[in-house]
């Protein structure tokens, strides 16, 4: 504090970098509330991501495919190392799981209408599979949690591939919560747990521990389905290439690696934006790992954490994905988050493209919500379609940016398409730095 | 009778031959030979049938059964009719742990002990174990009944939701929000009826209920502002 009882000019106040305004309020409301504070979404921390990254596009030394006439193929099989019946998709950007309960009946039918027009799969969520969704989603990943919610036979029979979650991006390690406001009959029913509790699912699953174990619990999936149906293993950002190599072992036909960018529909804060790796962190380590065994392609990988656009669509690829899974980009397509609700949301407190506290069940939107009031302000006709021209506009620009590669099928992509514009880009994604031929780590080299 | 000899056949083959039974199938009565520990056994079936295996599994045995009736004449390995939906999985020997984990429907019967974490996660199957049970059983479990004529292992009960456990012996710790409940009539003619269906040469009356005090149902917030 400045002595000013002399004349001296005022000092300007400055805000700690450390102690910031969000910080300090954070403490307020821990210290009123003897709670951790509870959200959706992902990591909304700045990261690293594909933003830092660019395609070189063609030149002298690469010929490019006409935009609009030369064919660019975007389809992909999803299952081909064990089941007998692959996953075959017309569009490489597939929905992530997300649970009826986190969202709204309806909001699940819209997810499995607009990615069926796309020709591409959605999956259930930690709450088991409703008909609404089965019977709206031309292809169904079926998850299987450590809570086993819903989980039966029945279910696991009609599913297309089942979908083993270990690990989540926006929470390795954790498990999820579903607060009481949407613990509704139905919820509860399908859950058999009490209406109205906050629930917490476990975070490792009751049956098995370790790689060894699952091996043996997915030969019971096989037996139970006949082999049949692909099997994929979930991890999140954590250790991607001991995880993808587990993966492998304990017999996935197909690993899904979900960075901290990726989303959940409640849980700490403190998790969230402290736990887990970026996605562009763990692509490459989970490729490397599939390189390593001979897997790569043979065992395919879905990677998940952030995805927006085709251009990321076209960069996880070019890094070695074979698809990629959208969740809260899916929403947003949806009606998620939309500034025609800013007064609602300023009602919350919140504002559009802030609004997170999906758990509590208020989602003006009405998509996060088990309300049946806010749930009939969302068509899921009209959410299905806004859906599936989005995924359109995603594959479009991603079919743009490989063909000015050169490249007649987006799996063609590779590393070498692409340049990094950080050092801290160039060393997660083993990417050169923009203008040179190196990046941090790189073999041979001393940095 | 049929007869499955897994020294002849492989395990894929044995369960389709299973799987392949109908909701009226004439030959409702199978037989097991050679298991030698195998896992998967019999899992995933879903007709009236009853399927006797002819001595010890590995994991699984009997994983989401629905309907069948299956008989192992010697001990399980982990997870033994874990997600039942339905019917009956009876064990003469001892269970490893897991047992009846997440299992919706159905009677689970273990004739010698059960290992850790029997019951995990029950969301609706009546187990019935008529020796003990091992550390960390029922833990988060949502509804269902447990009966254990013998001892319980630590934290029994941990986080557990609306399951009635039932034990005759010691426990020898009760897991976090799990306390002892008084005992009343439709308690003790809930605990009558397995005792029963379960073989097990034990009254009612000799045992302990246990159950949720609820208190981990909701977050606990300082609502002082």
């Amino acid at each position: 504090m400045t002595d000013t009882s002399n004349g001296a000019p005022l000092t300007t106040p400055i805000q700690s970098a450390t102690f910031s305004n969000p910080v300090n309020a954070e403490i307020r409301r821990a210290a009123a509330t003897g709670i951790y504070d509870i959200r959706g979404g992902g990591a909304k921390r700045k990261l690293p991501h594909f933003d830092d990254l660019l395609f070189l596009g063609a030149s002298m030394s690469r010929y490019p495919l006409e935009g609009y006439r030369e064919k660019c193929e975007t389809s992909v099989s999803l299952g081909t190392r064990f089941a007998k019946n692959p996953i075959e998709l017309d569009i490489p950007v597939t929905i992530a799981g997300m649970s009826f309960g986190a969202l709204s009946g309806p909001a699940k039918e819209a997810l499995g209408r607009g990615a069926s027009l796309a020709g591409t799969s959605t999956t259930t969520g930690d709450g088991g599979m409703t008909n609404e969704e089965r019977g709206h989603s031309n292809k169904l990943v079926y998850q299987y949690l450590p809570s086993r919610y819903g989980m039966n036979p029945d279910d696991l029979r009609r599913a297309d591939a089942i979908e083993i979650v270990v690990g989540q991006g926006a929470k390795p390690g954790g498990g999820g919560m579903l607060l009481g406001q949407k613990i509704s009959d139905r919820v509860a029913d399908m859950r058999k747990l009490p209406k109205g509790i906050d629930q917490r699912s476990a975070c490792r699953h009751p049956d098995w521990t370790g790689p060894d174990d699952l091996e043996i619990k997915i030969l019971e999936l096989r037996e139970i389905t006949g082999w049949k149906v692909p099997i994929y293993i979930k991890v999140g950002g954590a250790r991607p290439y001991f995880d993808t190599t587990l993966a492998v072992k304990a017999g996935a036909d197909v690993v899904v690696l979900d960075g901290m960018q990726g989303g959940t529909a409640a849980t700490q804060d403190v998790f969230i934006e402290n736990v887990g790796q970026p996605i562009l962190a763990c692509i490459r380590e989970s490729v490397r790992a599939l390189q390593d065994l001979g897997m790569h392609r043979e065992v395919q990988l879905i990677v998940s954490g952030g995805i927006r656009s085709g251009a990321d669509v076209a960069k996880a690829m070019a890094m070695g994905a074979d698809a990629v899974a959208i969740g809260t980009a899916a929403l947003i397509a949806l009606g998620d988050n939309d500034p025609k609700w800013e007064t609602e949301y300023n009602a919350l407190g919140t504002t559009a493209g802030a609004y997170d506290d999906w758990h509590e069940g208020k989602d003006p939107a009405g998509i996060t919500t088990q309300d049946p009031e806010l749930m009939k302000r969302f068509d899921p006709i009209e959410g299905g379609r806004r859906l599936n021209n989005y995924l359109k506009v995603m594959t479009l620009e991603a079919q743009t940016i490989a063909r000015a590669c050169g490249k007649n099928h987006l799996h063609n992509l590779e590393p070498e398409d692409l340049c990094a514009l950080t050092m801290e880009a160039a060393a997660m994604a083993k990417i050169p730095l923009a203008g040179t031929d190196w990046y941090p780590g790189k073999p041979g080299t001393s940095f | 009778m049929q007869t499955l000899d897994m020294a002849d056949i492989e395990l894929r083959e044995m369960n389709e031959t299973l799987h392949a039974q109908a909701e009226n199938t004439n030959q409702t009565s199978w037989e097991i030979v050679n298991p030698k520990g195998a896992h998967a056994i019999a899992c995933g079936l879903d007709a009236p049938i009853e399927v006797t295996v002819k001595g010890s599994t590995g994991y699984y045995c009997g994983g989401m059964n629905k309907q069948a009736t299956i008989n192992i004449e010697g001990s399980a390995g982990p997870g033994v009719a874990e997600n039942m939906m339905s019917g009956t999985v009876v064990i003469d020997g001892d269970a490893s742990q897991y047992a009846g984990a997440t299992g919706h429907g159905g009677l689970l019967v273990i004739k010698g002990n059960a290992s850790s974490r029997c019951g995990i996660s029950m969301k609706g199957i009546d187990i019935v174990v008529h020796g003990n049970i091992g550390h960390m059983s029922a833990f988060m479990a949502q509804t269902g009944n447990l009966v254990v004529c013998g001892d319980a292992g630590d934290a029994l009960g941990d986080s557990l939701y609306e399951a009635r456990l039932f034990v005759r012996g010691s426990v020898k710790s009760l897991g976090a929000d799990c306390i002892e409940k008084e005992m009343r009539p439709e308690h003790l003619a809930i605990l009558a009826d397995l005792l029963e269906r379960a073989g097990a040469d034990a009254k009612p009356e000799e045992f302990k209920r246990y159950g949720s005090a609820r208190e981990l149902y909701t977050f606990k917030i300082d609502n002082a502002y």
